[in-house]
């Protein structure tokens, strides 16, 4: 799929929490095909402090509607710029961007991990692995109540698992300690949360034999492929966040 | 129609509007957004004899109006480029320039000889200011002697047109500027960036895995700008200037100030439409200021003042 770059108006701007929220976008032009573990690159206006564009992962789309979802954390001055976007607002983004994270061979048993602003790519990854006819787990995790995001649209995908590491809510720990691992026997997992996070359940997967993809946070210059700024080391060398992931398969990181 | 066409020597540039190497990818990167045809040229990626792995992460930071970068010249080198880049580039309707870099003047010599060989590249702009790698790069360009042996070294083998790359972090530019004229390069650009640095006050270390690297954006323009009038009144082969030009009006202060062409270089990230943008920028403003060629413009600040 071409990549573009397109202004979109922002349709609403929904509070989650105190870091959390999701802008869902519109456009005149079809919302082109999309695969989960893609982002967007978008542009931040009334900024000073910020130069470049920030990438945020895809939440989820509705082709119907033709509406795009992105789940962003308040992490710096220009999330926080973008956290003040009202209905009617444009927003400039370049997209689809990023490799996506592959389909499961059929009849396997499929585990959706994530932590944090990590649980953004699962919504549209695991409505893609229904519609292909799998039935994923979901295994969340947060810090404590406070820091949750509401879950509800991942109930309607498959089962859901929670952990916080104060145990204010659900099993405490970190997702690689909750019970479910031990009960249920995966064949795969999809990963996307902080870095120490994706590293245990990589770990855990290695271990127990099981395939793990992780969707990789990082800073970006370009976000396609130019300025090679976001450098991964892996197996195969030095590879772009951008292009060549931010999807990766937990053997080929050198982590 | 206003005349925006330029020449280095005898290679024609349909306009003055190039892409800075480092930023532009091999401009097959951005073929979804724009018709790379439509640019006078494009500087590509720099490039090595060998393959390079460049600089461990993080390779990059955000700072004040632009950035800091430490890639490190990572490239799959000549052959791979020869083979599978070159191909995809001999399409463009353009000038395709490839930026060259070595740790010893050999590599150079070496580059210099092979590029010289592939016929839809139309000039070579030699690479003495890299501040991102521990072995030659920068260390060429700021040191008068060496600057002087591999400028003469590349001009013995090239026979193309011969761009330096001059870097800003010297105490006077111009010294460099001539020295390229003296021996026998076809043109200058400048500036590459200018060596900084950023920490993280959360973690008390440094933004950046090499501690420092160049520093990119508008941050550095009115620097660049300084540097580009001042070897544009000392030269007389044509100066091509970059640093921090976001806009056409951003261009047109580089070709008041003495540029012949200038070149887009960190405005593609945020805008990947960036250079065709400031093209047609130019021509809007030449229409305007009723102006028929690009040449009335350039350095007519010195006419003026």
């Amino acid at each position: 799929m071409a990549k573009r770059i397109e202004s979109l108006n922002i349709t609403e701007n929904k509070r989650l929490n105190k870091d959390f929220f999701i802008l869902e976008l519109s456009g005149k032009s079809k919302i082109p095909d999309m695969k989960p573990g893609q982002f967007v690159q978008v542009k931040i206006e009334g900024s000073p402090g910020t130069f470049l564009r920030r990438p945020i992962s895809v939440h989820d789309v509705n082709y119907g509607q033709n509406t795009l979802k992105l789940l962003i954390q308040i992490a710096g001055k220009g999330t926080e710029t973008l956290s003040r976007l009202q209905p009617g607002d444009i927003l400039n983004i370049i997209y689809p961007l990023g490799n996506s994270f592959s389909l499961p061979p059929e009849g396997q048993n499929v585990l959706l991990a994530g932590g944090g602003c990590g649980i953004a790519p699962l919504l549209f990854l695991g409505k893609y692995l229904r519609s292909n006819g799998f039935q994923p787990d979901i295994l969340l995790g947060f810090r404590n109540t406070e820091r949750i995001i509401e879950f509800n649209d991942y109930k309607e995908i498959g089962k859901v698992f929670l952990t916080t590491e104060d145990g204010s809510q659900g099993e405490k720990g970190f997702v690689t300690q909750h019970p479910v691992l031990a009960t249920s026997k995966y064949d795969r997992i999809y990963c996307c949360g902080p870095d120490p996070m994706m590293k245990a359940v990589a770990e855990y997967s290695s271990k127990n034999n099981i395939f793990c993809e992780v969707s990789l946070e990082n800073l970006m210059g370009c976000g396609i492929g130019a300025c090679l700024c976001c450098a991964v080391d892996t197996v195969r060398g030095n590879l772009c966040t951008c292009v060549d992931g931010p999807v990766f398969n937990t053997k080929d990181l050198k982590w | 129609m206003v005349k925006l066409d330029f020449k280095i020597g005898d290679l024609h540039f349909k306009n003055p509007v190039l892409t800075a190497s480092g930023t532009f990818g091999y401009g097959l990167e951005f073929d979804d957004f724009l018709d790379v045809s439509r640019l006078g040229g494009i500087v590509v990626k720099g490039i090595t004899l060998e393959p390079r792995e460049g600089n461990p992460s993080p390779r990059m930071a955000e700072t004040p109006s632009g950035m800091l970068n430490a890639v490190g010249l990572q490239n799959k080198g000549i052959d791979y480029f020869e083979k599978n880049i070159y191909p995809d580039l001999a399409l463009y309707k353009t000038n395709v320039i490839v930026n060259i870099n070595g740790s010893y003047i050999d590599d150079y010599i070496t580059l210099a000889g092979r590029i010289g060989k592939l016929k839809k590249i139309s000039a070579i702009e030699l690479n003495i200011s890299c501040p991102n790698v521990r072995m030659g790069g920068m260390a060429f360009g700021t040191n008068e002697k060496s600057a002087r042996e591999v400028t003469r070294a590349v001009r013995a083998v090239y026979q193309g047109k011969l761009i330096v790359k001059l870097s800003p972090n010297v105490t006077n530019i111009v010294d460099f500027a001539r020295i390229a004229e003296e021996e026998g390069a076809d043109s200058v650009s400048l500036i590459n960036t200018l060596l900084g640095m950023s920490v993280d006050v959360k973690t008390m270390k440094p933004a950046l895995s090499t501690i420092t690297g160049g520093l990119s954006g508008p941050a550095i323009k009115p620097v660049a700008l300084r540097m580009v009038w001042q070897v544009a009144r000392a030269l007389t082969i044509p100066v091509i200037g970059m640093g921090g030009i976001m806009n056409a009006d951003d261009a047109i202060e580089f070709f008041l100030a003495g540029a012949s062409a200038v070149q887009v270089g960190t405005a593609s990230f945020i805008d990947p439409q960036a250079s065709v943008k400031i093209l047609e920028g130019i021509e809007s403003y030449l229409v305007e200021k009723g102006f028929s060629d690009i040449r009335e413009l350039i350095g007519l600040l010195n006419k003026v003042h």
